[in-house]
């Protein structure tokens, strides 16, 4: 089957007045019709630059350096404004932590939906408001007609999320992005929300891309599993794999570190000191100061992304990659 | 030492040195400001004191026309003072009222304000609404009727002598709700923060968290329409001046130079407003572009792409 | 001091009694006039944070109170440490009654009671530099004399949340968020407490220095021999950090067990659903049960039970009588109609 997004050693680079800083190094990945990934990391990995970069909406001293963003078939890096604004919002929809990111608090929202299929599509006013009466019931939204004529702000956090979702299938997209979508939400909500979007994917035959700081979240959720750090994938595979069988000394302390899974009242397998800003990336392996592991090879050389395993299976790691003289 | 070299890694010191505009106004500012307030040193005369000029020089042009004298830079006005001296006079008292009224106008509004926002209730209420009240007076009828029960109350002469501090009161009065409403309006944001829950657990009390967390974080604003106002006070003494309500002809503020020379623009001598209206428009533009510059630095929502 | 609820409570550092907050959100007389049926009335318009709270805290064990935003226990926190003056209610610490003291009454419990917040960014002044953060405390409470005291105090304070002590004449904004939460913790022990509240400490951190944090907090426990009132919505959190759970839904406790207990049997309606809903590494949950309807708004309180309105077992009684919190196999508090009669 043909990829549906192939991203191909995506560099982001942000241009600011000390010179310039390189925010997302060598990301590449694909994603199939119907495939779930989890793009996981924590805050300044670089996860949801990757996400803005996909549908171009880096803002201002960001820009793409290098590599290739295949669509479809179609080089979203290369396409001009005008036209990566008909596949935004069309063909790739996004959504954000925030839902007031995407509602406009003046208009109603059925107003709103009406506005969004009617800028990409050629039908009446009252088609369009049928069509978004449609994806109101789609994600069981409880009297979707009054609902229509409401303002976001009459909703709760979780019938506002709902609403961006439906905003989001109004034009029938093959690849959603969703950035945080529950992290401001209660977990009952998260879990409703979570469990709509997998069978929204099903059933409207989309990819997803699910960037979020929570593991437990995307272990429920995606086939596949990415996880970043410092602008750079140091793992990625099924998500089974990942999540019992880590092999990234990152990943295994990421996942030993929340607590609930290990003897309760013990000390939590922490990983001592903190993710490195983008202006002191060490060299080497990003990880390597903060690695029990961390080898004089590791200082001097950037692990590659290699497989391991198998081939969905890849790993940074001096560890694995060099195997016996590690 | 430690403190310069932090300044100097600041962003402020940063965003200065790349902005032309701001540097230029400021260096100009500095330099108007200091020769206003050393007036009295590098003056060439001695405009306060009447013995020293003579009635024969009166009305001389500036000095490369015609008629001009080399004695006399910008020529003299209608007594026969130095204009040049008496500008820089002019600006001293422009500055001494400007910056002692935005003084004036800060304490109190700044104390109303913080006492206000961080008391609640009632008494912020109650202070607002006077704010409100004071707001809905124009200066110009308090200075109107102040000056006026002043100089009935003291005669003319005592006016002379305290129309600095009087002035400066004034202006000061009219417009220190603008302060008192900046400072409520952060000090609202800043006492809920939870730097000020934990001043609380601890058990300080309420003047002590006032003024210790709260005041120097409400601070930022203060300074930004202190920009605006200080030239504001300048504007409001030199209308006064020149209505004839501010500054006495015998130590004259720029507003009251332009005004004395006013009469005689017709009579051909228009270097008597022509130069201290240039002095006063300059100084308050640099005031206003620094003001400028200093709110999109501080303001971390307004940046420029 | 012969108070009489010395004897009953002397194995609890801090019992709550039928504790109320209310906040009037009303505004000025103006706001509050409104039009009704064609004349104008004054209404006030009150938000039912916390509504008759009752526990104990013992001295040394951590209890959790969890609950979904709006659930009222961050106001119970506040109230608890009397930030907010409560409505009704009694606050004993130690066998005394501190909720009606004067601030002048209240200073000795101040450095006994301390608290620890959410928002790393906000919880410390950033125009004050580490050291005077943490000196104002040490100082205010004469826990040292000579300034060398009080700097060798904060020091030693420093050392201990792993700050290392040259950077105490830096500004908050130069640390990172883990780095100002163990000066966030510093502040609280300076004074050597012995009860401190924490306002989802760990909230706002990433995974890796979340886990930093708790083991700081459950080191600092162990070794000065605290008493935590933990604050959270987080159950993973909660599950490995907390002696005993309550677990709040608008304004009230609902359950209230041992965490062991309440992890593997929760009891309340509300409690089974919230622990079926928390997302577990790579394990997909058996049957998650579903709530119906949303949260409703704590102005308008529902009678009866606060609950009712989305629990599958509610019937009559539940929509008109309020649920006392009652006890069950020793040591499982329990308000519902239904585990009392014995059909759930």
């Amino acid at each position: 089957m043909a990829p549906l997004l192939e991203v191909e050693n995506l560099k982001v680079k942000f241009a600011l007045r000390f010179g310039e800083l390189t925010a997302i190094d060598g990301v590449s990945f694909t994603l199939v019709r119907r495939e779930k990934l989890g793009l996981v990391g924590e805050s300044g990995a670089g996860k949801s630059v990757t996400g803005f970069a996909i549908i171009n909406l880096l803002s201002k001293p960001g820009y793409i350096s290098d590599g290739k963003i295949t669509f479809q078939g179609q080089r979203l890096d290369k396409l001009s404004d005008e036209d990566m604004r008909d596949i935004r919002g069309n063909r790739i929809s996004m959504i954000f932590q925030d839902p007031m990111m995407t509602l406009n608090p003046v208009l109603t929202i059925g107003e709103q939906m009406a506005e969004t299929v009617l800028a990409h599509q050629k039908v009446s006013k009252a088609e369009a408001m049928e069509i978004a009466l449609a994806k109101l019931k789609k994600v069981y939204i409880p009297s979707p007609e009054e609902r229509l004529r409401q303002y976001p702000h009459e909703c709760s956090g979780g019938m506002r999320q709902r609403i961006v979702i439906a905003i989001a299938l109004l034009t029938d997209p093959a690849l959603i992005i969703a950035d945080e979508p529950t992290t401001a939400l209660d977990v009952t909500i998260q879990a409703d929300i979570m469990d709509l979007m997998v069978e929204l994917c099903a059933d409207e035959d989309m990819g997803l891309i699910l960037i979020t700081h929570d593991l437990a979240v995307v272990s429920q959720v995606t086939e596949k599993i990415a996880v970043m750090y410092a602008g750079k994938i140091i793992e990625s595979g099924p998500t089974a794999d990942i999540i019992h069988t880590p092999r990234h000394p990152y990943t295994q302390g990421l996942i030993q570190a929340i607590p609930g899974n290990s003897e309760a009242g013990r000390r939590l397998n922490q990983i001592p000191g903190m993710m490195p800003t983008l202006t002191d990336i060490p060299d080497g392996c990003a990880f390597h100061p903060r690695c029990g592991l961390s080898k004089d090879v590791c200082q001097r050389e950037t692990p590659l992304l290699l497989p391991t395993d198998n081939e969905n299976r890849l790993v940074a790691c001096h560890k694995i990659g060099l195997k016996n003289n590690f | 030492m430690n403190a310069w070299l932090r300044f100097k890694d600041s962003y402020l010191f940063y965003s200065f040195k790349r902005d032309p505009v701001a540097i230029i106004s400021f260096t100009l500012f500095f330099i108007l400001l200091l020769v206003g307030l050393s007036a009295p040193v590098i003056a060439p005369h001695n405009t306060y004191d009447t013995s020293t000029f003579d009635i024969m020089d009166s009305e001389l042009p500036p000095s490369w026309m015609d008629e001009g004298s080399q004695d006399f830079l910008f020529g003299t006005d209608i007594q026969g003072r130095d204009l040049f001296s008496t500008m820089l006079f002019g600006l001293r008292t422009s500055i001494i009222i400007g910056i002692g009224a935005v003084i004036f106008q800060a304490f109190f509004g700044v104390g109303i304000g913080l006492i206000a926002g961080y008391l609640g209730g009632r008494l912020d209420a109650f202070l607002m609404r006077v704010a409100d009240i004071q707001f809905s007076f124009p200066y110009l009828i308090v200075a109107i009727i102040a000056s006026a029960i002043f100089q009935v109350a003291f005669g003319v002469n005592r006016y002379e002598q305290l129309a600095i501090p009087l002035l400066i009161i004034i202006i000061g009065i009219s417009e220190w709700p603008k302060y008192a409403r900046t400072v409520r309006a952060s000090v609202l944001g800043e006492r809920n923060k939870e730097y000020v829950e934990a001043a609380r657990v601890i058990g300080l009390n309420r003047r002590t968290i006032m003024l210790r967390h709260i005041l120097p974080n409400t601070l930022t604003p203060v300074l930004v329409i202190s920009t605006i106002q200080v030239p504001q006070a300048i504007m409001s003494e030199a209308a006064l001046s020149f209505l004839g309500l501010g500054m006495p002809i015998t130590q004259p503020s720029l507003g009251s130079l332009i005004r004395a020379g006013f009469e005689y623009i017709f009579s051909g001598s228009w270097w008597i407003t022509f130069f201290p209206g240039i002095l006063l428009v300059v100084f308050i533009l640099v005031i206003l572009l620094l003001g400028d510059w200093l709110r999109d630095v501080l303001n971390p929502r307004l940046y420029k792409g | 001091m012969n108070n009489p609820q010395q004897a009953t409570h002397n194995d609890a550092l801090l019992t709550i009694r039928n504790l109320v907050k209310h906040f009037d959100i009303s505004g000025g007389f103006l706001d509050q006039l409104k039009w009704v049926k064609g004349k104008i009335k004054r209404q006030r318009t009150t938000v039912k944070a916390v509504n008759d709270v009752s526990f104990k805290i013992k001295s040394g064990e951590t209890l959790s109170v969890v609950g979904e935003s709006g659930c009222g226990k961050s106001t119970l926190a506040r109230t608890v440490l009397g930030l907010y003056p409560p409505e009704s209610g009694e606050i004993i610490y130690q066998g005394a009654r501190i909720d009606d003291l004067s601030s002048a009454e209240m200073l000795p419990y101040r450095a006994k009671m301390q608290m620890i917040f959410q928002d790393p960014y906000a919880s410390l002044n950033p125009r004050m530099t580490v050291a005077r953060t943490l000196e104002e405390p040490v100082v205010f409470h004469k826990r040292a004399r000579t300034a060398n005291d009080v700097k060798a105090k904060v020091a030693e304070v420093m050392e201990q949340v792993g700050v290392d002590p040259q950077w105490a004449d830096r500004y908050p904004h130069e640390f990172s968020g883990g780095q100002r939460q163990r000066i966030s913790i510093a502040r609280a022990l300076t004074v050597d407490p012995e009860f401190i509240v924490a306002d989802e400490p760990v909230s706002a951190l990433d995974v890796s220095i979340q886990a930093q944090i708790l083991n700081l907090m459950m080191d600092a426990q162990e070794k000065r021999g605290l008493t935590y009132l933990f604050i959270t919505h987080d159950l993973s959190v909660v599950k490995h950090i907390s002696n005993r759970v309550a677990v709040m839904y608008l304004g009230t406790v609902c359950e209230l067990a041992p965490t062991k207990r309440l992890f593997e049997s929760p009891r309340h309606p509300y409690t089974q659903a919230l622990l079926s809903a928390i997302p577990e590494l790579g394990r997909l949950k058996p049957q998650r049960v579903k709530l119906k309807g949303e949260v409703p708004t704590p102005i308008n309180l529902p009678a009866g039970c606060v609950f009712h309105g989305r629990c599958l077992y509610a019937d009559d009684r539940c929509r008109n009588e309020i649920p006392r919190l009652l006890l069950y196999d020793g040591d499982v508090h329990i308000a519902c109609h239904g585990v009392e009669e014995k059909r759930l």
